[in-house]
């Protein structure tokens, strides 16, 4: 869930897909008021900062931060694309809608993906739990910025790995008009990933076999989608492009919420506050009976 | 899209109707035929816009950054509260300016 623009009391639930696109009041003159267009519901509405996550989740690198996209980011940009052709008996709809129903099925097994109860839907925040190699671990989260039919974009916080947006979508294979009137043509399944280091940590990590990794993560989830929908055997083509070389030095403060760094804090400093925790309890005036007051 | 140059270091592109990741041939001539005119300020005109996807999204970040590399600024306008909000939510609006209209992006470019 997020800290959205709406009203307060509205419920995070009832909030997404968007459902507003009407000027804000008192600027009717500067903004073109127009009928909403016929994406309205398929993005998340606007939040500054992502306030909390499914009950029970722990969600520390994940609650007070903020969206960051491509233009934000340290490193940098690289547009990283993975596609496979999945054949002609399977519609894009249908491989985006089973992709965004069992999402987190098909992560390899060293990460976890916990999406909020009411799945790939805008507006919502995933947790993620990521294997990054030599055992250290990577506890961060995603937020669902755009959904529609065909695609879906997820969008990074502060302290993920990078800044960016990563889009699912599945299309048709263009073809001529012969190949079109003769028979159908292949579901191209594609993951973009549009992407800057979030700091300097990352930036080296990536360099030092991040990209690598992360190559590897998308190429086994698209190859397990596609062996979920009964997909013939795909091979997953990956290209890597820079857009921007140039780092962009003025957020290499970024690095104060590297959660990569305070995952590892926080699973050194776990006994310790377990114990902490314990104390505190034990101090605690019992009732007669034994239990804690109020219990 | 149309290309319109405005004095001699603007350039308008006005955009019309959907804006996806398949648009950015499209933008991309456009991005060319203003440069070429010798703009230093791109000022897009989103007047026009009736669909906009994540994919428009991103290619509007490559757009943004193809302009920097020439160290020439880039804005918008007519930009319903839709699509401002959507710049703002995707942090976009940080990297190109937003106006109301058209005369105040000029105006600015001209100052």
């Amino acid at each position: 869930m997020t800290d959205h623009a709406g009203p307060p009391d509205t419920p995070p639930t009832e909030r997404s897909p968007r459902d507003t696109g009407h000027p804000a009041e008192g600027d009717a003159a500067a903004t073109p008021t127009r009928p909403l267009p016929r994406d309205a519901g398929s993005w998340a509405s606007k939040v500054d900062r992502l306030t909390e996550t499914r009950v029970g989740a722990p969600a520390a690198n994940v609650v007070g931060r903020r969206l960051t996209g491509p233009v934000q980011g340290f490193g940098k940009m690289w547009r990283k694309t993975y596609r496979m052709n999945i054949g002609a008996g399977i519609a894009p709809g249908r491989a985006i809608a089973t992709w965004k129903e069992h999402f987190a099925e098909f992560w390899p097994q060293t990460s976890t993906f916990e999406p909020s109860l009411t799945g790939i839907s805008p507006g919502e925040v995933a947790l993620l739990d990521v294997g990054i190699g030599g055992g250290a671990r990577l506890s961060t989260g995603v937020f669902v910025l755009y959904a529609d039919e065909v695609s879906f974009t997820l969008m990074t916080p502060q302290g993920h790995m990078f800044a960016g947006w990563i889009t699912f979508s599945a299309e048709r294979a263009p073809g001529s008009d012969a190949h079109r009137a003769t028979q159908a043509r292949p579901t191209v399944v594609q993951t973009e990933v549009l992407m800057r280091a979030n700091d300097p940590l990352y930036e080296l990590a990536m360099a030092l076999g991040g990209h690598r990794k992360e190559d590897e993560f998308w190429v086994r989830t698209m190859t397990a989608l596609a062996k979920y929908l009964g997909a013939p055997p795909v091979e997953v083509h990956t290209r890597m492009v820079c857009i921007d070389p140039r780092r962009q030095w003025g957020n290499a403060g970024a690095v104060w919420h590297n959660s990569m760094v305070r995952t590892a804090l926080q699973a050194m400093a776990a006994p310790v506050t377990a114990i902490a925790h314990r104390r505190r309890r034990a101090r605690r005036p019992r009732q007669p009976d034994g239990r804690e007051p109020g219990r | 899209m149309h290309v319109r140059q405005v004095g001699d270091r603007a350039a308008v592109i006005d955009i019309k109707g959907d804006v996806t990741a398949a648009s950015e041939p499209v933008l991309m001539s456009a991005y060319e035929q203003a440069d070429r005119q010798g703009a230093r300020r791109l000022v897009l005109n989103f007047r026009g816009l009736e669909y906009m996807n994540s994919g428009g999204i991103g290619m509007l970040v490559t757009f943004l950054i193809r302009a920097n590399r020439q160290h020439q600024e880039l804005a918008a306008f007519g930009l319903s509260a839709h699509y401002r909000e959507i710049f703002e939510l995707t942090r976009l609006d940080e990297a190109i300016t937003i106006y109301d209209d058209e005369r105040s992006a000029l105006s600015d470019a001209a100052s």
